[in-house]
């Protein structure tokens, strides 16, 4: 139990530090690993709660693909350090509202839940974790239950896929492409063209 | 019970760390043994001698270069960030150790049989990016800039068919975690049934561990070494060993999904008598050797066909694979209950 409160306090101080970082460090591509780290901690507090489904999900989500096109764009851009402080003050009643509403919010969810079921902060500690996996339990809530809402979610989710691709292609023309078909299908017939040429005049 | 800082700290500590450097070891080795093996057989595949003066054999040829490498100096360059340049090598060989935490390598002998198995490994796989993206913006160069962008689209598109792969297994397996995968196969070999998906497989591997013909990361004729030009010494030993050790890792991951990982090929007595580890063993040298087989063999991928492969040709193909193989599972009322 020791050893299962001390990792818990490593990951959580670790996940806090590091968000506290992503908001404070000068350099936006530090920013970007620390949100990994703090990303990489909260799977870890995941683990610690039973859900080792959500926790690599949590992984290979938003650190093995959302993060690193994240990484990807924060590199390419070239953004002026100074600038960007500038409006510090200026959005900082704004960003302290949203905090402070966040907190309420916060606050409620953990009184009531308290009160309601006061068993529920010891269950948390300790998960019946190998009883099922938690991989089927998600499953077989999530394709039953939950079905129209899930494929609700799908539908945004190719709605807003659709969305992008349209916004950000445009065929300037102009680009040479490599077209395989035309490639392979090449001959001795088609490859050279054969003309008369007349004396003097040319083609 | 009353805690016990002996008995409930101190000897299970000891006991993880007596079973990861019992995993951990073995590993290292192999990766300089794999390194001869590598410029051995592409020695032959060129009609060359390749190294043949450190040892019998030119054997030892390896460890000789970690040694020469690591007593250079190492240089950091003045414009790089300090930090994350150090990171980085650091980052990619401890995600190439840490996927080995879950792979049995005969009945029982795994660090940690997670229920998510398979879910982990493709985590830890899909972390490997970083030591690469890292490794190329810390260094504040133009080659190991370009070579860390490559690497970035290259791994994320290939991960995309990879997941796909892995989902059709887990359909005919019923659980994520990787010895149920492997008991799933005594009957016949998921490399038989899910031959195409066996083959895509493999051909992402490659591109995931930046092996050619996918080595555009490293492309050494036009980016001069790709993201790791500005390393020396111990960091580049590091990114040496994290390469080939996840080129271990997938080929070990190869084995487990498709190749039946510790079962004999036929359970009859001479076969079933040799130990699992064994099996295991020879089936991820099988695999490693078509790895380097391909790199004496392939020219190397322009980008853009790169990318065709990866976002045309593999993703609809693993996609369409997927929604077959459900359809003849659910059709044939064969899922796993």
């Amino acid at each position: 139990m020791i050893v299962y409160s001390l990792t818990f306090y490593l990951f959580s101080s670790i996940a806090v530090l590091s968000a506290l970082m992503v908001i404070s460090a000068k350099n936006p591509v530090h920013s970007v690993l620390f949100l990994i780290l703090s990303f990489v901690n909260a799977s870890g507090l995941f683990v610690l709660l039973g859900a080792e489904f959500l926790a690599m999900i949590l992984v290979v989500v938003y650190v093995g693909a959302v993060a690193v096109l994240f990484l990807f764009v924060v590199m390419m851009l070239d953004i002026n350090y100074i600038k960007l402080r500038e409006g510090f003050l200026q959005y900082l009643p704004f960003g302290a509202l949203l905090g402070i509403v966040l907190v309420i919010e916060l606050g409620i969810l953990y009184l009531t839940d308290i009160s309601s079921n006061i068993n529920s902060s010891e269950e948390a500690l300790e998960p019946r974790i190998y009883e099922i996996e938690n991989t089927k339990m998600i499953g077989e809530i999530l394709y039953t239950k939950y079905f129209y809402l899930f494929q609700i979610c799908g539908i945004i989710l190719l709605v807003a896929m659709i969305g992008s691709i349209t916004l950000t292609l445009r065929d300037k023309g102009g680009v040479k492409r490599q077209n395989i078909d035309n490639q392979n299908s090449v001959n001795a017939l088609n490859a050279i063209d054969k003309k008369k040429v007349k004396l003097g005049e040319g083609i | 019970m009353k805690f016990s800082f002996l008995y409930d700290i101190i000897i299970p500590g000891l006991i993880i760390t007596a079973q990861i450097l019992a995993v951990v070891l073995p590993v290292l080795i192999s990766v300089a043994f794999l390194v001869y093996a590598e410029r051995k057989v592409l020695a032959l595949i060129q009609l060359r001698k390749g190294p043949n003066i450190v040892g019998p054999f030119g054997i030892l040829q390896s460890f000789a270069d970690a040694l020469k490498l690591i007593t250079k100096e190492n240089i950091i360059p003045s414009g790089s960030n300090k930090v994350v340049f150090i990171l980085a090598p650091i980052i990619t060989m401890v995600l190439s150790l840490a996927g080995w935490a879950v792979i049995p390598f005969a009945p029982g002998w795994v660090v940690s049989d997670i229920n998510v198995g398979i879910m982990y490994l493709f985590a830890v796989s899909s972390l490997g990016v970083y030591g690469i993206i890292m490794a190329g913006w810390a260094s504040n160069s133009q080659y190991p800039f370009l070579g860390a962008l490559r690497s970035a689209a290259q791994m994320v598109s290939y991960e995309v068919s990879i997941g796909f792969v892995i989902i059709t297994v887990l359909l005919c397996v019923g659980s994520l975690n990787l010895s149920k995968i492997v008991m799933a196969q005594q009957t016949v070999w998921f490399a038989i049934p899910l031959l195409p998906m066996f083959i895509i497989f493999f051909i992402s591997a490659l591109a995931e561990t930046n092996r050619l013909p996918f080595d555009l990361p490293e492309d050494e004729s036009t980016l001069v070494a790709g993201f790791f030009t500005e390393y020396s010494s111990a960091s580049f030993v590091l990114f040496f060993l994290g390469e080939y050790a996840s080129m271990i890792l997938m080929s070990s991951m190869t084995v487990i999904l498709f190749l039946g990982g510790w079962l004999p090929p036929f359970d009859i007595f001479p076969f079933n008598a040799i130990p699992g580890v064994i099996w295991f063993t020879i089936k991820i040298i099988f695999i490693l050797f078509l790895f380097i087989w391909v790199r004496g063999t392939f020219p190397r991928y322009r980008y853009d066909q790169l990318m065709r492969l990866g976002w045309k040709v593999f993703l609809p193909f693993s996609l369409f694979w997927v929604v077959a193989t459900s359809g003849f599972l659910v059709y044939f009322d064969m899922l796993p209950k």
